[in-house]
């Protein structure tokens, strides 16, 4: 028996408005995560990852805006609660983690306080309660000495440190969906292992699923069962990590996996320039017609710059946007 | 704490030092003294005689650097000489000033903050609404008024006019007669604050800890109780500070617009008359108020903001 998933996203647009304007910065994109599940959601930066993110919890502000599509979560459309609903859910239900522990904190608040309105505010805690539990909660992402630690501000804390509040605020209410937006990428690559760590053990002992944002394809194969791999603006393919690495099915996929740095590579086969895909991610204004990535796309034929390519389901799971794929 | 202020106490001292010496050296420079002063009006023409008693009475005969070192060691001793008009000591003079200057100066910043402030804010919440608009067009008009101008305008309406309120003067030291020179001296650091005061408030809305509490769940209106107002007050606390300072300077014109008996007056009227140990006292006193004003900001704003260090 299939159980409902817990989010279902479909045909989800996010418009951009320009002046008079509107521009879909994301279009067509469609996933779903089940319970407890993890999906990773990969690209460059300017794909349209992060607005996807905030898309779902909610917090697009201008001149962003959802143009289209549904996003269903435990059976509901978030379109259409109202905004208290919304905040209901939001941080209780669905929490994120940012990417910068640096400013996503206050300044002139203790951490302490900084978790504690999360009891207050979901759990109808008082202030004494909540700040009682706020220190479990440091305890529980493995901060030391939780008691004095939240009495600290932020800038007294290493990014690591801060993270960890970061990551303690959001599983605060043993959320179902944690959208975790590029939560490494601003950490020293020793902190990054044990943040990415505390994000796997907590949500699974937990039963929380975990939306994972990075353009690090090598820690979203690592963290996740299931990839979608974005570029600008839309979901090219979606299926299992391990077959994304084996067989990238879409010109842009195998670009990324290609252009992963190997360890060891230099030893056994000398000096190599690394792998890139050339180009950049083109400005949502200038998405061209046809397939978006054809112009940076080693197989585009005249079929990619006419027909922007559907959604093809693939034998071995999951789906590819691409005209060529066997 | 204590010994931050103690330093910041300390740090005054050179700057009180080179004030007075500035001050010192602008009087000596300008020509006029107090004895030529007194008959530049023309009918009452006093001879040379009567000139050199006078400069001899006041040590004006001797040589600048002498008086200056005369003038630094009475005020190592808080000893601000003695007016040449009145033969009081300065500090007496200066004292029965202080008190208006003080009340006109309160009166004005609180009436700024308590319409700038709240003002600001509420233009932020909605940016590009039609109080944001009228409140910005209202804020440059307040900030490009001349002060004797609005004066001269509110003496005319609310006096003269409406009748509400007396024109000027210091009258039995009611609030009445501080109203019509209160506003008038206000209106510009309302105008700024109200300025200040929004676009501190747009920045630390889309702050991305601003960003954290929505995603919490937290309602707009505990976004701003929670963490919006203490972020505000940091830069908003700074603005008020630099302008009490400011509004202690500007009250001269106000001052002596409205005939009030404050420091602003006494020092235009000083000046005319070259009672040169009155000038450089008001000014030495206005100077000290001013950095008084703005320590006590930065011991608040170290208060309320943690990073902020005291040293």
């Amino acid at each position: 028996m299939t159980a409902k998933p817990l989010l279902e996203v479909e045909n989800l647009r996010i418009d951009l408005a320009l002046g008079n304007k509107k521009f879909a910065a994301v279009q067509d994109v469609s996933f779903t995560i089940g319970h407890g599940e993890t999906l990773g959601l990969v690209g460059e930066s300017g794909c349209g990852k992060s607005i996807t993110a905030l898309a779902l919890i909610g917090l697009l502000r201008d001149p962003l805006a959802i143009g289209g599509g549904t996003i269903r979560f435990d059976g509901r459309e978030i379109q259409s609660l109202s905004a208290s609903e919304m905040r209901k859910l939001r941080g209780n239900r669905i929490s994120m983690i940012f990417q910068e522990p640096m400013t996503a904190l206050n300044p002139l608040s203790p951490v302490g306080r900084q978790i504690a309105e999360m009891f207050v505010l979901h759990k109808g805690a008082s202030w004494r309660e909540a700040e009682r539990l706020a220190v479990e909660a440091l305890a529980s992402v493995r901060v030391p000495a939780p008691d004095r630690r939240v009495e600290d501000y932020p800038h007294q804390l290493s990014g690591g440190m801060r993270q960890r509040v970061m990551i303690a605020i959001a599983l605060a209410c043993g959320p179902d969906l944690l959208l975790a937006d590029e939560p490494t990428t601003a950490l020293d690559v020793t902190v990054q292992a044990e943040i990415l760590d505390l994000i796997r053990d907590l949500s699974a002992a937990k039963g929380t699923a975990v939306l994972m944002i990075s353009h690090d394809l090598g820690l979203i194969a690592n963290m996740c069962r299931r990839v979608g791999v974005m570029y600008a603006g839309k979901l090219v393919e979606e299926r299992a990590a391990e077959d994304v690495f084996r067989a990238p099915s879409h010109p842009y996929t195998s670009g990324l996996v290609a252009s992963l740095p190997l360890l060891g590579a230099r030893a056994r086969h000398g000096r190599q320039r690394l792998k890139e895909i050339s180009g950049v991610v083109p400005p949502v204004a200038a998405f061209p017609t046809g397939c978006r990535f054809n112009p940076r796309c080693y197989a585009a034929s005249d079929i990619c710059r006419a027909n922007d390519p559907a959604a093809t389901p693939l034998n071995s799971g999951g789906f590819v946007r691409c005209h060529h794929h066997e | 704490m204590l010994s931050f202020i103690v330093r910041r106490l300390l740090q005054t001292l050179p700057i009180i030092l080179a004030v007075a010496a500035l001050i010192f050296v602008m009087f000596s420079v300008i020509p006029g003294t107090f004895a030529s002063s007194m008959s530049d009006d023309g009918r009452s023409v006093l001879d040379a005689e009567v000139m050199t008693r006078m400069n001899k009475e006041f040590g004006l005969d001797d040589p600048v650097y002498v008086r200056f070192g005369k003038y630094i060691a009475q005020l190592a001793t808080f000893d601000l000489g003695t007016s040449f008009r009145t033969r009081q000591p300065v500090a007496d003079v200066i004292a029965e000033r202080l008190w208006p200057t003080a009340q006109l100066a309160i009166a004005s910043m609180l009436f700024a903050i308590a319409v700038g402030v709240p003002l600001g804010f509420i233009a932020a919440l909605r940016p590009g609404g039609w109080i944001d608009t009228l409140s910005m067009i209202g804020a440059v008009s307040g900030l490009s008024l001349p002060k004797f101008w609005l004066g001269l305008m509110l003496m005319y309406l609310f006096a003269l006019v409406l009748g509400w309120l007396p024109s000027f003067g210091y009258g039995d030291g009611s609030i009445r007669y501080l109203i019509l020179p209160a506003v008038a001296l206000g209106v510009a650091p309302l105008a700024l604050l109200a300025r200040t005061t929004r676009a501190a408030v747009l920045e630390i809305m889309n702050a991305d800890f601003v960003r954290t509490a929505r995603a919490k769940g937290m309602s707009e209106s505990k976004v701003v109780r929670w963490h919006l107002t203490r972020n505000t007050l940091v830069i908003v606390l700074t603005t008020i500070g630099l302008q009490f300072g400011t509004v202690i300077g500007q009250a001269v014109v106000v001052e002596k617009l409205f005939s009030w008996p404050g420091l602003g007056s006494l020092l235009v009227d000083s000046v005319t008359l070259r009672d040169i140990p009155v000038v450089q006292g008001s000014i030495l006193v206005i100077v000290l108020l001013f950095l008084l004003i703005n320590m006590l900001v930065d011991v608040l704003c170290a208060v309320i903001d943690p990073r902020i260090k005291y040293t």
